[in-house]
């Protein structure tokens, strides 16, 4: 693992939303604590998947990495093309600026993030002309061509509105406008949750393509155990706030060492008839993040808890090279993952 | 190198171009176009616009010009055939009935009095640039009574003439209120919108404040306070700064309100991480995607005003005599012995009606064309 | 018709007929559900899953239409008597009416969207009850709680005075499946049940409704764009593109012997927990059409890797079997072509 640097270390990071009083004073009551103290590092040229059902804070993990929010607390140390490396955690737009074209972001809906009064080529192109400062529209538009090409539309497109793409045509300008000004981290938030089935192979493809051709780093947002498995080298699981594991892709499918993993594999539904008795479904369902559980976030829903694991939170510790867990009970569980 | 997996050519057909291209506002246009009933409320609009712009053309006697043994005069139909196509009216004589010494007039159907288009009449002034006069019905004999197609006032005053005029004074009135407010409206609007905090806290109270107090009050009080000896001119202004200043609100309100989700949009965030200035995203990318919600807010603004006008000006509190406006005509309506006796007084009320469907026709039209992609 | 067929649906067309053209919604559509099978519908967007069903359930909304076919329905209190063409009733009628939501149920996908905010769970239930059997309060309530203790919801008779917005995802969708229950239906019609919530809530409602379902031997209509949700749940598999059936049969031969290039293209593209990391997935090229753009023949031609020029770009294929079970809409093999109109 040592032979691939660091891009980007996540240390401690966290986002409170306040709660407030009804009132008219509005006095904070309370806080969600959607992310709360995570920390794992990125390396060049990998894809770490970042899992989860909704509530664990995955995406505002994302946004905050984006700084498309400020974090409540932790750093955020991205190195820079120069090998130098900045906390961009709490910093300033304006200091942001030099950093923006560096790191890029696919969302889940195509539909929502193309601005519907611009045509491709401006959308595309808006990053060149802000950041890149490529004022020439002729320059822009030959750079926009190039790109459109690259994720496999036709260059002619640039004069076209969003709304005469499909989800999956308008998928691919999102990665264009991403890759624009050659980003060295790309966040996908589930980038193909949206679109219907039988595009979501061409984008995962396409992205595995770029990747390979660019060197990309990508931090890889899903919920879908399915397609994390297909696409990421190695995998973040969050509960509730906060990370309960993370391992290479192959041991933590093989042998997850969370119980939370576990039924979390196990509740897949698979695409297969002849596999229908595996599924065991766990009790209970995610609770409020305003109002997490004691000790163990995942005690009350986990079939293996104990009276320690109610009173006690468990650390986040090494129990394999590279695989790391949040569980009380880790040495005496053998948990079931993917049986081929 | 991606062509086994890709056949774009397959889905967007060739013909489908003119729409892939189209900008949104061309997309709003074709939406529009569908809706019959709003196209031909843009027509009639644009007619009583062209009539604002230049109601001396149209009229047939000088608006202000009172002729004492002319008052009351019923309207007068003008006759397109005459054992062939001509144009003229049949002169109307009045006689003092000798028991109720009131005057009564007929139609003599024997005298004509000659028509012509584009005849000369009463020098008139072009947008205020220079004079002509031309107008599009004119006598052909300048000697002859004049013809009174709404008849007349109790001063003997041209009513057709004077609702056109009326119709220049009162809509652009009710646009210049809006345009007002709207700017108003957007900009404190967009403030409380786009910051959010104590700003917004404090225009929010402000807003509740103003749309708290009962409007006609704060008109009556308002007008009120107007100095009685300001000129025609001054009157206008103050009246269409009043209507402004108590019309802002709603419009705010919207405004406000559509910042708020489109600052959540995911493209405003795409906007933010491609490096963006908090300027250029309000403007290049949030404002635009309002754009055609703010002309519908406004169009649909501009009938109320022309109502506010109206009522304030036939209360008497908004413009006074010898300005023109359709308030100021309906005043002559007022009571019920001229009623009775002229009932042709209140047809400014008709064109008020008609311009106030027209425009709210039209912009519940683009208001629907507005969201294409509903 | 089979005895055991309880519904039956013939050569279905529905029709929106929009400003920009008609699009043919569903189009000539045939499938039967018997007595305690599931029958999937799987399809992506446009393919016409939901408009089917409510065509079935005679809630399409205007500018949309049922323009032909037949949906032959057997009542459940008449076992001799010939089942009944749920189009020539009148949509608002009163026998409609009773046949809907009560001898055929509906889970929706959006249950925060199908109950009222206003009302308690107890009394909107209650309410589904008494609008179609003639009970008491007290009655209604008792059949009530007894639902949805069986859908799993804990203290039943405390939840039923609860609100909406005060439940999570998963139980709120519990209580859309004790709703759809209460009548005791014959034919249950789920709409997407598990597409709004997480997997681990998804897996216990697939659970549910597959423990509900052999337990009361339902019939009941699943649909979906997950084909791993359908692999899990369904009996029987109809296959959908583009208004059209592609392929129907047993799900073991859906999934494990697919005839259709649609079929088994869609198959191999999806990645799966058991597939190998980074792997490039086979596609399916191109994207779906726009429904008033559907290409003229066999809708799936642009993006079929078996494409015959000149034939499947003129002609449509009609179903034909393959077995006795399974049928195919497919050129590759046979050549039942549908008229041209």
């Amino acid at each position: 693992m040592s032979e691939k640097s660091v891009l980007l270390e996540v240390k401690g990071l966290s986002k409170f939303f306040p709660i407030r009083s009804k009132g008219l004073r509005r006095k904070i009551i309370g806080q969600v604590r959607a992310v709360d103290d995570v920390s794992f590092s990125i390396l060049e040229g990998e894809t770490l998947g970042l899992v989860g059902e909704s509530g664990c804070g995955k995406t505002t993990t994302a946004r905050c990495i984006m700084r498309a929010m400020t974090p409540s607390g932790g750093e955020i140390l991205f190195r820079k093309g120069d090998g130098s490396i900045t906390d961009i955690a709490f910093m300033s737009e304006r200091e942001l600026f030099p950093i923006r074209g560096d790191i890029q972001m696919i969302f889940q809906d195509p539909y929502a993030s193309l601005n519907p009064r611009m045509n491709i080529l401006d959308i595309i192109g808006e990053s060149l002309l802000v950041i890149g400062g490529i004022k020439d529209r002729e320059k822009r538009s030959q750079r926009v061509g190039e790109l459109l090409e690259l994720v496999g539309l036709r260059p002619e497109y640039m004069q076209r509105f969003p709304h005469a793409f499909s989800g999956g045509q308008r998928q691919r300008v999102v990665i264009a406008r991403a890759l624009a000004l050659n980003p060295r981290l790309v966040v996908a938030d589930e980038p193909v949750s949206a679109l219907d089935v039988s595009v979501q192979a061409q984008v995962l493809n396409l992205m595995l393509k770029l990747q390979d051709e660019f060197n990309l780093t990508y931090l890889f947002v899903a919920h879908d155990l399915s397609v994390v498995k297909h696409f990421c080298d190695r995998v973040v699981v969050m509960y509730l706030g906060k990370i309960v594991e993370l391992a290479p892709t192959e041991a933590l499918f093989q042998a997850p060492k969370h119980p939370y993993t576990s039924a979390l594999m196990g509740a897949v539904p698979e695409a297969d008839p002849r596999r229908r008795a595996d599924m065991v479904p766990l009790e209970g369902e995610v609770p409020s993040p305003a109002n997490p559980p004691s000790g163990c976030h995942f005690h009350p829903r986990c079939p293996h808890a104990t009276d320690l694991c109610a009173k006690e939170a468990p650390a986040f510790e090494e129990h394999a090279p590279g695989h790391f867990a949040r569980c009380h009970h880790v040495a005496e569980l053998n948990l079931s993952g993917v049986q081929d | 190198m991606s062509s086994e997996t890709l056949s774009p050519d397959q889905n967007l057909p060739e013909e489908a171009d003119a729409i892939s291209v189209a900008p949104n506002w061309k997309l709003v246009w074709w939406r529009f176009k569908k809706h019959k009933l709003a196209m031909i409320s843009g027509i009639i609009v644009i007619f009583i616009v062209i009539i604002a712009a230049f109601p001396g053309f149209f009229s047939t006697q000088d608006p202000s010009e009172s002729r004492t043994r002319g008052s009351f005069i019923p309207p007068q139909a003008i006759q397109f055939w005459d054992n062939g196509p001509a144009l003229f009216a049949y002169a109307i004589e009045g006689k003092r009935n000798p028991r109720t010494l009131k005057m009564e007039w007929i139609t003599s159907e024997t005298k004509k009095v000659p028509l012509r288009l584009f005849g000369r009449g009463y020098e008139w002034e072009v947008l205020g640039l220079f004079k002509t006069d031309i107008h599009l019905l004119a006598l052909v004999n300048p000697d002859d009574p004049p013809v009174h197609i709404l008849g007349t006032d109790r001063l003997g005053r041209d009513q057709w003439s004077r609702v056109l005029h009326g119709t220049q004074v009162s809509l652009s009135i009710g646009l210049l209120a809006v345009f007002l407010s709207t700017i108003i409206g957007i900009v404190l609007g967009g403030i409380s919108g786009y910051f959010g905090g104590w700003i917004d806290m404090f225009i929010q109270r402000l807003i509740e404040l103003l749309q708290s107090i009962p409007p006609i009050p704060i008109w009556l009080a308002l007008s009120a306070s107007l100095p009685r000896t300001w000129s025609v001119t001054q009157g206008y202004i103050a009246i269409t700064a009043i209507l402004a200043l108590i019309t802002w609100t709603g419009l705010a309100r919207e405004v406000r309100g559509r910042f708020l989700v489109l600052r959540e949009e995911d493209f405003v965030v795409a906007a933010k991480l491609s490096g963006c200035s908090q300027l250029r995203i309000v403007f290049r990318h949030m404002v635009p995607t309002m754009s055609s919600h703010i002309i519908a807010a406004v169009t649909l603004a501009i009938p109320v005003m022309i109502i506010n006008e109206t009522f304030l000006s036939f209360l008497g509190l908004g413009l006074r005599p010898p300005a023109i406006s359709w308030g100021v005509l309906l005043q002559e309506a007022q009571n019920l012995q001229s009623v009775a006796l002229a009932p042709w007084l209140m047809l400014p009320g008709v064109a008020v009606i008609i311009t106030v469907i027209a425009l709210n026709i039209l912009g519940d039209g683009l208001r629907d064309a507005a969201d294409p992609y509903h | 018709m089979n005895p055991d067929i309880i519904l039956s649906i013939r050569n279905l067309k529905t029709r929106f007929f929009l400003d920009e053209g008609t699009a043919k919604a569903v189009d000539g559509v045939s499938f039967d559900v018997s007595r305690g099978q599931v029958v999937g519908i799987v399809g992506e967007s446009g393919c016409g899953k939901s408009v089917t069903i409510k065509s079935i359930l005679g809630i399409v909304q205007k500018p949309g239409e049922v323009v032909g076919g037949e949906i032959f329905y057997r009542r459940r209190d008449d076992g001799v008597q010939e089942p009944i063409n749920l189009r020539d009733l009148d949509d608002r009628g009163e026998e409609m009416r009773d046949i809907r939501g009560n001898e055929i149920a509906l889970i929706p996908q959006e249950p925060m969207a199908a109950l009222s905010p206003v009302h308690t769970i107890g009394n909107q239930l209650i309410e589904a009850v008494r609008l179609h059997r003639d009970v008491s309060r007290e009655e209604a309530a008792n059949i009530c709680i007894a639902r949805m203790g069986e859908v799993g919801i804990s203290n039943p008779e405390e939840r039923m005075g609860v609100y909406s917005w005060e439940l999570s995802g998963g139980l709120r969708q519990r209580v859309m499946i004790a709703m759809a229950l209460v009548c005791g239906p014959k034919l249950l019609i789920a709409d997407e049940p598990t597409t709004a919530i997480d997997v681990t809530t998804q897996a216990q409602v697939l659970n549910l409704l597959r423990r509900l379902q052999k337990e009361q031997n339902l019939a009941m209509i699943f649909i979906t764009h997950d084909l791993g949700v359908i692999a899990q749940i369904a009996d029987y598999v109809v296959v959908m593109y583009l208004g059209r059936v592609m392929e129907q049969g047993p799900v073991d031969d859906i999934f494990h012997n697919p005839q259709h290039p649609y079929t088994s293209a869609l198959l191999a593209s999806i990645p799966t927990i058991h597939s190998g990391t980074r792997e490039e997935l086979p596609t399916i090229g191109g994207s779906i059409p726009h429904p008033f753009n559907r290409p003229k023949g066999c809708p799936f031609y642009p993006r079929c890797p078996g494409f015959i020029p000149g034939k499947c770009d003129r002609f449509t294929p009609v179903p034909s079997p393959v077995s006795d079970k399974q049928s195919v809409a497919c050129f590759l093999h046979s050549d039942a072509a549908e008229e041209t109109e």
